[in-house]
């Protein structure tokens, strides 16, 4: 797998998943005329503000009022348009979420929805801001393609892929910055999961988001102990890459899930579900444990609400020792 | 203008879409009456009054002219009237809320030919018009937007952040039509959530208000015709509407927001609707 040569470098490149975004969204309205762009006053958060001085006819600032910017999204594309519904996640799908459901959602509309600031990282906002429940109430509604990207890079390839897929699309982005994993030639392909690590089949770790990162440094710590895992990048949670997902169950027979969201209803759970019907195997689940976050700093968060390297680690040995009992 | 002839001519398929909407609503057992009974007028004049640019036989044609439900309980009289406007098979208005019916409970997306939305949990139709009027701005099409709206969906507040956006840009290619009948489930729209004053909330934001009688067949028609001459801004038309109207005992009276007649109602309220029972204010009779 081609990933960044510089990955685990101290100066390694970090940049915020969400960058990629305006760059992906100014990429589109170059090449297609039909794409439109939404916010609700967080045009510069939300990286869109190229576009709309660009192309200022194609953007459309709808103020404070989620509700109201998911409707009209609803109403573009039932026209025709490409819109692109730019917010945070708290706030779109959170406040929006009836309007996702009914007038996008039911109508398998193409509208793609972007949440900004998700997980704890968001950091000294608190929790109000933290989008930690933005992947279970996405993935839940029927027609829905729910995207975590890894990356910056990652991110513009999503963007670029979310104009070209039919139906609703939800993705989300962090605000800090994080690792630059891939390059430009590392695939990417919505529905499709990639391992990025391969140190052997102990256990699998299964993530999403900027916490490959961690997931891809707690492997090569791991590696030194002489536990040899892999390590996927599940970008996608629906559609779920079920053959990817079911080889690392048959192959190593034990998973760590990893994201930065609850553990209720998000990526895990959403593993859980294909493995419990098709290949049960013993399952650790990295993520926020049924609680609110709070204000700090993201690194520190990350520790705390345990989701950091070392929490990882353990997750590994504990899931690898229940392998063994069954 | 329409002549005398003509504007009967309307009245009559009016009081049979009214007829319609009672057998839709006895076949299915379930329902909104009241709503249904007093916007058929208005629907009638819409699509059947020559100020729509639609094709039954090509339903989706580019340049159409958009009609959004956003109160999408009162879909009725939408089903009804798009029948009578040859968008569907007549036939078809008895399968209402029935299992594998297009004719859903409340508007699926083009689920039938002319439902141009989904439509139910109320305050989200104005949104979904917007898209579609801005959508016809940058393509500097000419096909217009109407919204079609309840009084009771006025307290929800994605409704006032819709008002307020299409104010904000001067869509005035799109019309909002609010049936204003006074009531919602639980009451009066005044004792539940007071409204009023419609006309100073609605201009405030930027609109150009027109009030009509919503059961005047010429000025349901004249105030969507000066609609289209309004180009500073977006118009709202306050229809007011008797709920349940041509049906006495269901006129005016909240308790018939939500549930259809009985057999034995039914049979009257076709009686009276047959009859006209002299209910339906035309000068021609």
């Amino acid at each position: 797998m081609k990933l960044n040569p510089k990955l685990f470098d101290k100066d390694v490149e970090t940049v915020p998943t969400r960058n990629g975004y305006g760059e992906g969204v100014v990429e589109l309205g170059e090449k297609n005329k039909d794409v439109v762009v939404l916010t609700g006053d967080l045009k510069e958060s939300t990286r869109v503000e190229e576009f709309a001085k660009r192309w200022p006819e194609r953007f459309i600032e709808c103020g404070v009022a989620e509700q109201n910017m998911m409707g009209i999204a609803a109403g573009l594309a039932a026209a025709g348009k490409i819109p692109f519904v730019s917010s945070y996640a708290v706030f779109s799908p959170g406040r929006s979420w009836d309007q996702l459901r009914v007038s996008v959602c039911y109508s398998n509309l193409n509208v793609n929805i972007v949440g900004a600031h998700t997980g704890v990282s968001v950091g000294p906002d608190g929790a109000t801001h933290q989008a930690l429940e933005d992947i279970a109430i996405t993935r839940v509604l029927p027609n829905m393609t729910v995207v975590v990207p890894c990356d910056a890079i990652e991110t513009k390839k999503a963007t670029l892929a979310a104009a070209k897929r039919l139906g609703p699309y939800y993705s989300r982005f962090t605000r800090e910055k994080t690792p630059v994993i891939t390059t430009a030639e590392t695939p990417f392909e919505i529905g499709k999961a990639e391992v990025f690590a391969d140190y052997g089949d102990d256990a699998a770790i299964v993530a999403c988001g900027p916490l490959v990162y961690q997931s891809l440094v707690a492997a090569k710590e791991l590696e030194k102990e002489g536990i040899k895992v892999r390590v996927i990048n599940n970008h996608t949670i629906k559609p779920m890459d079920v053959t990817t997902v079911m080889e690392a169950a048959r192959d190593c027979g034990a998973i760590v899930t990893v994201e930065e969201h609850q553990v209720m209803g998000g990526m895990g759970s959403a593993v859980a579900e294909v493995l419990a019907k098709n290949y049960p195997v013993p399952m650790e689940f990295i993520g926020m444990p049924d609680c609110f976050g709070e204000s700090g700093q993201p690194e520190e968060l990350l520790e705390k609400y345990g989701m950091s390297v070392i929490k990882i680690k353990e997750a590994v040995r504990k899931v690898i020792s229940r392998k063994k009992v069954i | 203008m329409l002549n005398d002839k003509q504007i009967l001519k309307l009245e009559e398929i009016a009081n049979e879409i009214r007829q319609d909407i009672i057998k839709m609503l006895l076949e299915a057992g379930s329902g909104h009456s009241a709503g249904s009974l007093g916007m058929a007028d208005v629907f009638t004049a819409l699509y059947l009054g020559g100020v729509l640019n639609f094709d039954p036989k090509d339903p989706w044609k580019k340049d159409r002219d958009r009609v959004i439900l956003s109160n999408g309980h009162i879909c009725p009289v939408w089903y009804a009237t798009l029948a009578h406007a040859g968008f569907f098979s007549h036939d078809k208005l008895i399968t209402l809320r029935k299992l594998g019916s297009g004719l859903q409970g409340h508007p699926h997306y083009r689920e039938l030919p002319g439902v141009e939305n989904t439509g139910g949990p109320l305050g989200q139709g104005l949104s979904q018009a917007i898209g579609h009027a801005l959508a016809a701005r940058m393509e500097g099409a000419s096909w217009r937007v109407y919204a079609m709206m309840s009084d009771g969906e006025l307290d929800e507040g994605q409704t006032w952040e819709a008002i307020m956006l299409a104010g904000k840009n001067n869509l005035h290619n799109l019309t909002a039509i609010v049936d204003r009948n006074n009531i919602q489930i639980d009451g009066f729209t005044e004792d539940i959530m007071p409204l009023e004053n419609l006309v100073d909330k609605w201009t405030a934001f930027n609109w150009s208000v027109i009030e009509i009688n919503g059961h005047d067949i010429p000025e349901i028609i004249a105030a969507i015709e000066k609609a289209k001459t309004i180009f500073e801004n977006p118009t709202v038309i306050i229809a007011h509407t008797i709920p349940g109207k041509g049906v006495d005992f269901m006129e005016g009276k909240f308790e018939w927001h939500g549930k259809p007649p009985k057999a034995e109602e039914a049979k009257e309220a076709l009686h009276q609707l047959r009859t006209l029972g002299g209910k339906i204010q035309s000068e021609h009779q």
